[in-house]
């Protein structure tokens, strides 16, 4: 069921009467049953992979939180009779067994994911290398399992940290992993986030309607208005790389950068606006990223949860791990200081962009992606210095033109390293990217720009609809829009609303040619 | 603290240690920063800083931070 369709909406508007008609203390168990039936209609087969992780991460948080209480109840007896080497071969013994659940269900739920997911990848990297035929195995991808999985293994982690204590209840665990509106593409919750106002009971609430439904026009707006139809003009550039060289790999950079924003921030627009329905909070995963200066702070602004996500469960785990500190010190000592302190910082991270890469889909062009980001964030970091010095000599390098400038830089270097997601694979992305410094043709740009399956009109609705986005993000850097607009007269409201839905309503990309596209994070 | 404010500052230099205690809210210190400092703090104090100590209110101030280590070391 896509967020655009018309199941999904009749589901939605069903699930939102019941809601708030059915007792409240039984409404997060109508989003259990919403979510599952959600998710059963992608396959019901593929409910035994969901639960699968949802259980084993709910019996191991279970058994953790259980040693960590036999722990401190423990020590709270024997305080006096425990000196302190005894006390931490205690805690380091309790820490062992809870570590081992930790591990074994993160082996057992990270294995699915890669066998389901990386099988066919591994087979055919070997068959290439080693000239073998192995068949693929064509496993169905469960919808939303590196979302899932990773947002369990969050919670399975923080358990451990003894961040908080496990849920108790099986049930509102498994809504935690299954809740519909953020199953398919994040964003990635945390549970001490989500949970706040996952389970409690919602009264009909004006303001979290008003202001869920215009955050889910707004998405819907981005999506069918921009992302559904410059998808048309982007498979038409990357289609056929041989016609569309030079300036037009410009134009699919360009244009891929518009669709997928409008695409990902509008799905989650959605997201965010159903949950806020049913007056539930779900983390904002996005900040203006194309306002961003620099590549560290695009990734501050961009997919934010997954990229909280790695920083927290794997770049700082791997770079202050024991073995991390003494190589660490081991360099400072050999290598000298500048050498050492860069060791836990280049090796995580390149860890940390390998994952990611892979963590978006099993193909070099993921990797790839990944490890170029990895080489850009390393150079930004090394150029820190080099940077700090320019703006100390010419103090006129600064102020809004100067963040502009910035801004743009990033857009277009993240842009062309983002292009990898589009081009059948690594080496056709390079030579089409290698085109704009060789082929002169920017001149038929303007006149080819009509033969990519859109015509005048719809060009002029994706103008719109990308100044739109533009100056709501403007507007954005002073607060909520929503509540910019709730506090104009209702005249005015009442037009941003009409002009919103009938917008949608006559603009949007129907009918023949346009069929509403997957979300691209769905493939994820 | 001597030894940490020596830390802190060879990596900001522009900012004041010994007042400031929004160093993570106010992204003064980013993830890098924090690395560093954890492997600095490693070698001077000998304390290792596990990661679920990485939290804003353990690295939003010197202060904050000087109590880590020395709740570490009492731990260890």
């Amino acid at each position: 069921m896509l967020f655009t369709s018309y199941n999904f909406i009749a589901f939605l508007i069903v699930i939102f009467l019941l809601y708030y008609l059915v007792p409240k203390k039984f409404q997060w168990v109508l989003l259990l049953a919403g979510s599952y039936f959600f998710y059963a209609c992608a396959g019901i087969h593929f409910l035994a992979y969901i639960f699968a992780t949802t259980v084993t991460t709910w019996w191991a948080a279970k058994r953790m939180t259980a040693i960590q209480q036999e722990q401190a109840a423990y020590l709270k007896v024997h305080k006096a009779e425990l000196d302190r080497e005894q006390k931490k071969a205690y805690k380091a013994g309790m820490k062992k067994r809870t570590r081992h659940w930790m591990l074994a269900c993160l082996l057992f739920n990270l294995g699915i994911l890669a066998v389901i997911k990386y099988t066919d990848f591994m087979i055919s990297n070997i068959n290439s290398i080693f000239h073998t035929g192995f068949t693929f195995m064509n496993f169905a991808l469960p919808m939303g399992i590196s979302f899932y999985t990773f947002q369990s293994m969050g919670y399975l982690i923080d358990v451990y940290r003894a961040k908080y204590p496990c849920q108790d209840s099986l049930p509102k665990f498994a809504l935690f992993v299954s809740f519909f509106p953020q199953l398919v593409q994040g964003p990635i919750s945390r549970y001490d986030a989500l949970s706040q106002t996952l389970y409690e009971e919602h009264s009909l609430d004006w303001n979290n309607i008003r202001f869920g439904l215009q955050r889910i026009l707004w998405g819907f707006f981005k999506k069918l208005l921009v992302a559904d139809r410059l998808v048309v003009a982007v498979k038409a550039l990357v289609g056929s790389p041989e016609e569309y060289t030079g300036a037009y790999v410009v134009l699919a950079v360009f244009f891929y950068a518009i669709q997928l924003y409008a695409d990902f921030t509008g799905g989650i627009d959605i997201t965010i606006g159903i949950a806020e329905v049913f007056g539930i909070r779900v983390t904002e995963n996005f900040i203006r990223p194309y306002f961003s200066k620099n590549i560290n702070e695009y990734w501050t602004r961009w997919h934010i949860t997954m990229g909280t996500w790695f920083k927290d469960y794997i770049f700082y785990p791997i770079s202050v791990c024991g073995w991390m500190l003494k190589l660490s010190k081991w360099s400072r000592e050999k290598l000298g200081k500048e050498a050492g302190k860069r060791v836990p910082v280049y090796l995580a991270n390149i860890v940390v962009w390998f994952t990611t890469g892979l963590w978006h889909g099993a193909s070099w062009n993921f990797i790839v992606w990944g490890m170029l980001n990895c080489v850009v964030t390393l150079v930004s970091y090394e150029l820190e210095p080099l940077y700090a010095r320019f703006h100390e000599k010419v103090p006129a390098a600064s102020g809004r033109w100067y963040d502009g400038f910035q801004a743009i830089r990033t857009f277009w270097i993240m842009g062309f390293i983002r292009i990898l997601d589009c081009y059948r694979d690594v080496p056709l992305t390079f030579h089409q990217v290698g085109t704009v410094f060789t082929t002169g043709n920017w001149g038929s740009m303007f006149t080819g720009i009509s033969a990519l399956g859109l015509g005048a009109a719809d060009y002029g609705v994706i103008l719109f609809g990308a100044v739109m986005m533009f100056l709501v993000s403007l507007k954005g850097r002073s607060g909520s829009v929503r509540k910019q607009l709730a506090e104009k007269s209702v005249p005015v409201q009442v037009i941003v609303w009409f002009l919103l839905f009938f917008s949608i309503l006559i603009l949007g990309a129907y009918g023949v040619g346009y069929d509403s596209n997957q979300f691209i994070y769905n493939q994820f | 603290m001597e030894a940490l404010l020596e830390i802190l500052k060879e990596l900001h230099p522009e900012v004041d240690f010994e007042t400031c205690d929004t160093l993570i809210d106010d992204k003064i210190l980013d993830s890098f920063d924090i690395v560093t400092i954890i492997s600095e703090i490693n070698t001077e104090y000998d304390v290792a800083i596990p990661a679920e100590e990485i939290i804003p209110e353990n690295f939003n101030s010197a202060e904050a931070l000087y109590d880590l280590i020395e709740r570490l070391q009492d731990e260890d």
